[in-house]
């Protein structure tokens, strides 16, 4: 079927099954990268995109259910000039990860909260991210470069 | 410039040899003590290592690969220090079997020792080749030129660069093994934390992982699994798959079933068919009580340890404890993948194995191609820790290429293939029987193990693949051997680091697996620290003893107590009571007992009611030898401490007589945010000496200090790991 998906403030017309998962439409039809399969059951958080600022397993959604949504991916956090957003200035700071394959869904929770939250405490980053895994251990950089990222931002 | 040499002459070859190509460029310097490094002694020519191109680009080429743990940006280091070139001017090959130097698999924590090594001598090497050239361009001795980022000049200011003096020819020297790396004062890179190379591209969300391939002749291919380990097909209606949309082929090979399709969620979903057409023949065959099963079977027995005591004094008491660890999985967060394309004359295979070298060449005999028709290249997967999944998709992603010429094959495992069909890490059975003496102190120590393999990667053979195994014509299985001295597998890091008079040792080594398993993370030494050191705990705890004091009192080795005092000391270790439920454990080991020294501290806390164990803060100290780079080293230190505590406090595969029912994240839960506690991470560096090594270095002692911890919190002694408040509560029960 096809219909029209707005990601990262441009709107794209896909043709592709009605049940596909918006991961598949965003990695094979737009070639992004930054949603990584985890699970496919929605438990890692590998996945993670922004809908409408908040964040969205990519895995698990149809995309065509997505259609009237702002879908934003990891391309789409950095600035229209291409410099990189202050969380992923942050998190190079903080050298926040070992083989990073998780850190896209880290980035795009982390974007999420501080949307919603600017300024969050340590467990509120914690409890924010608990559904999303890393397996390396880069968990306490994780939670630093968001905290400066956090900082940055209430500048 | 000498005639190229033949590799494999050198390699089979004479000391002789080697020598007589020392002639032409020996630099004054007495050869290295030992020969070359080990990896530059398989591959002595220069060029095999580095590039130097005419454009002032500088390429390193190494046969370790990038698993996250930063090696990519160690080995570059290493490099721009010893050949006197800026970092920014590197640009690294790495695990390309036509490009790189075979360094057989990464893995053991033996990149840096190995690797490491040898890039450093053979940069070395070439700097002092280079210098030699320029010394003849500027009628200059050598010794009176400076260089800086390739940049070589004279007194007086005459120069030339590396560029110009090797105008694009290659470095076709053979490694001397007379020129002595830079004193470490004179390093610009080492032991500073320069970032690592590969992050910034993962940050921004480029192309960097094989699960990120593209080509314009993508297709995604999907295997559909057998539902429990030996099962066999019996009978799969192909045709209706065949006719979905998007379906390119189906393909059955004995046991082997799988679908190529257009686009990925086609696949998945003809895959889904498939499974449900399919009809397989399963057996009950799995011991759910595997550490009785390991007790029951036919064992190869190994004294590895037998020292008797030297005096005769009877032992005032003898004392003897038993643990046990499960079978665990290392849980890559992304899925095993690989693309594979065959032209009809070689095969092209991208692979995140650690064993890309290995890998390949049993892919090429699982197809009965030459090896040099099947090119490996090695592209970044998630983490891996150890042998996991990349080895089978790889030879699954080939052998559907093979099937469709001209395609790029993708094939990607689902969440569910890797819980289920990975490698585990094997489960274990530890006994320990101690003499002491009146005070409490070893005086004979009797250990004995139970372990199936710790190593069945595929070693160039497609019997230790899963699609070569599954084939209509399959490839048998080798039998697993045990891993021997000096660093053994199974019984890796069993012999213990302290000086006890009489020490035996047996390895009971179970070659039979009834789910498979193969090398995770410290191997065998996960499963021998948690057991000595949790021991150690326990005699310290008779004998009233502080469990630091009883440690340092009965290990001689200076470098070892270092990092127990440092480790202690930086978490502030006390004699003062602790509040109620609350505790504190100490463990320690030098991983493999040759590589780096790992002490570990952690505060605990037990919930009285739910038995759920919080830990509230580690502290690790180590000694890594030479650190490269002191953020990348903490880092890797911290992630192995805190997969570790996720391995102690939760895990353990579940299955039952016929199949594993640990498929997903659910069934099998790790740790996660907020239960990860603050970790600090103490270095002592050792600047001059030989780099160590330390991926593995903290995965035993944390499972013992976290169980030494619960100990001291609780009065309650857990001998089995995981560590979960069902299992706190039944050992508080028997007492």
């Amino acid at each position: 079927m096809s219909f029209t998906l707005k990601v990262n403030g441009r709107a794209h017309t896909v043709d592709v099954p009605e049940d596909t998962p918006l991961l598949y439409v965003l990695r094979d039809e737009l070639g992004l990268n930054g949603a990584k399969y985890g699970c496919g059951v929605g438990q890692c958080g590998a996945c993670t995109v922004l809908s409408n600022g908040t964040s969205l397993r990519s895995c698990v959604v149809p995309a065509a259910r997505l259609g009237g949504r702002e879908l934003t991916t990891l391309e789409g956090l950095r600035a229209p000039d291409g410099a990189p957003h202050p969380l992923q200035k942050a998190f190079l700071a903080e050298q926040a990860g070992q083989c990073a394959y998780c850190i896209p869904g880290m980035l795009m929770a982390a974007a999420a909260l501080l949307r919603e939250k600017p300024r969050p405490s340590e467990a509120e980053i914690r409890t924010a991210l608990d559904a999303n895994l890393c397996r390396c251990g880069s968990h306490n950089r994780i939670v630093r470069a968001i905290q400066r990222a956090a900082a940055e931002l209430a500048k | 410039m000498s005639t190229p040499v033949d590799r494999r002459t050198v390699l089979k070859g004479s000391l002789v040899l080697a020598f007589s190509l020392m002639g032409p460029h020996a630099l004054g310097a007495a050869p290295r003590p030992g020969g070359l490094p080990r990896s530059l002694r398989a591959h002595p020519r220069l060029d095999a290592w580095l590039e130097i191109s005419a454009d002032g680009v500088v390429t390193l080429k190494t046969g370790k690969v990038e698993l996250g743990q930063g090696v990519l940006t160690a080995l570059g280091q290493i490099c721009a220090d010893e050949l006197d070139v800026d970092f920014s001017r590197l640009t690294l090959v790495s695990g390309d079997t036509v490009r790189s130097p075979d360094e057989g698999t990464t893995a053991g924590s033996m990149s840096m020792p190995e690797s490491g090594t040898a890039v450093r001598h053979a940069a070395a090497e070439a700097r002092a080749l280079l210098l030699e050239m320029a010394g003849q361009h500027l009628g200059v001795k050598a010794s009176r030129l400076r260089v800086k980022d390739g940049l070589i000049t004279a007194p007086g200011g005459r120069s030339v660069t590396y560029w110009s003096l090797m105008g694009g020819k290659s470095l076709n020297r053979e490694a001397t093994g007379t020129v002595s790396p830079k004193p470490p004062g004179e390093r610009r890179y080492i032991g500073r934390p320069v970032p690592r190379v590969d992050l910034p591209a993962k940050v921004m969300g480029e192309p960097v992982f094989v699960q990120d391939f593209r080509s314009d002749t993508l297709v995604h291919g999907r295997v559909v699994r057998a539902p429990s380990p030996g099962a066999s097909l019996v009978e799969v209606d192909t045709a209706r798959v065949e006719g979905l949309p998007g379906v390119l082929k189906v393909v059955r090979d004995g046991d082997f079933l799988a679908v190529i399709a257009t686009r990925e969620w086609l696949a998945i979903k003809a895959a889904a068919s498939l499974a449900e057409t399919a009809r397989w023949r399963e057996q009950e065959a799995l011991p759910v009580d595997v550490h009785a099963w390991l007790l029951e079977q036919p064992t190869q027995d190994t004294v590895i340890e037998d020292t008797p005591r030297p005096t005769d004094e009877a032992s005032a008491r003898t004392v003897e404890a038993r643990y046990r660890r499960p079978y665990q999985m290392h849980g890559a967060i992304g899925p095993s993948c690989a693309v594979a394309e065959w032209d009809g004359d070689v095969l092209t295979v991208h692979s995140h194995s650690q064993s890309i070298f290995d890998t390949t060449e049993a892919i090429a005999r699982m197809l009965r191609l030459p090896t040099d028709k099947v090119h490996g290249r090695h592209l970044q997967g998630s983490g891996c820790y150890g042998h996991n999944g990349a080895d089978d998709a790889a030879a699954d992603a080939a052998l559907l290429a093979h099937a469709l010429p001209g395609r790029a094959v993708r094939v990607q495992w689902s969440r569910e293939d890797e819980h289920a069909c990975e490698p585990y890490g094997s489960a274990m059975v530890m006994k320990v029987r101690a003499g002491v003496s009146d005070r409490g102190d070893v005086l004979d120590w009797d250990y004995e193990l139970w372990s199936m393999p710790h190593g069945t990667r595929p070693g160039g053979n497609p019997g230790n693949l899963l699609a070569g195994r599954s084939r209509a014509s399959p490839f048998r299985m080798p039998v697993p051997r045990n891993g021997g001295p000096p660093s053994y597998a199974a019984d890796r890091n069993a012999i213990p680091l302290y000086a006890f008079p009489g020490r035996k040792v047996t390895t009971h080594f179970v070659p039979r697996m009834p789910l498979r398993v193969s090398s995770m993370r410290a191997l065998g030494a996960y499963g021998n620290v948690f057991a000595i050191e949790s021991f150690m705990d326990e005699l310290a705890h008779a004998a009233g003893a502080d469990p630091v004091d009883f440690r340092l009192r009965q290990l001689q080795d200076a470098r070892a107590r270092a990092v127990i005092l440092k480790a202690a000391e930086r978490f502030g270790w006390s004699p003062a009571p602790r509040p109620p439920g609350r505790g504190r454990g100490i463990g320690f080991a030098r991983y493999k007992n040759l590589a780096s020294y790992c002490a570990v501290c952690v505060e605990v806390s037990v919930d009285p009611k739910t038995r759920a164990v919080r830990v509230l803060r580690a502290v690790l100290a180590a000694d890594a030898g030479e650190v490269v780079n002191p953020d990348g080293l903490v880092n890797q230190l911290e992630g192995g401490l805190i997969q570790s505590l996720s391995w102690s406090l939760k895990e353990a595969v579940r299955y039952d007589a016929r199949r594993v029912l640990s498929r997903d994240w659910s069934t099998y839960p790790i740790l996660t945010f907020s239960e990860v506690p603050p970790v600090d991470v103490a270095l002592i560096d050792r600047p001059g000496e030989p780099f160590l090594g330390a991926g593995e270095a903290a995965q035993g002692p944390t499972a013992a200090a976290l169980a030494n911890a619960v100990f001291d919190a609780t009065g309650v002694r857990v001998r089995d790991l995981p560590l979960t408040p069902e299992r706190l509560a039944a050992s508080g029960k028997q007492g």
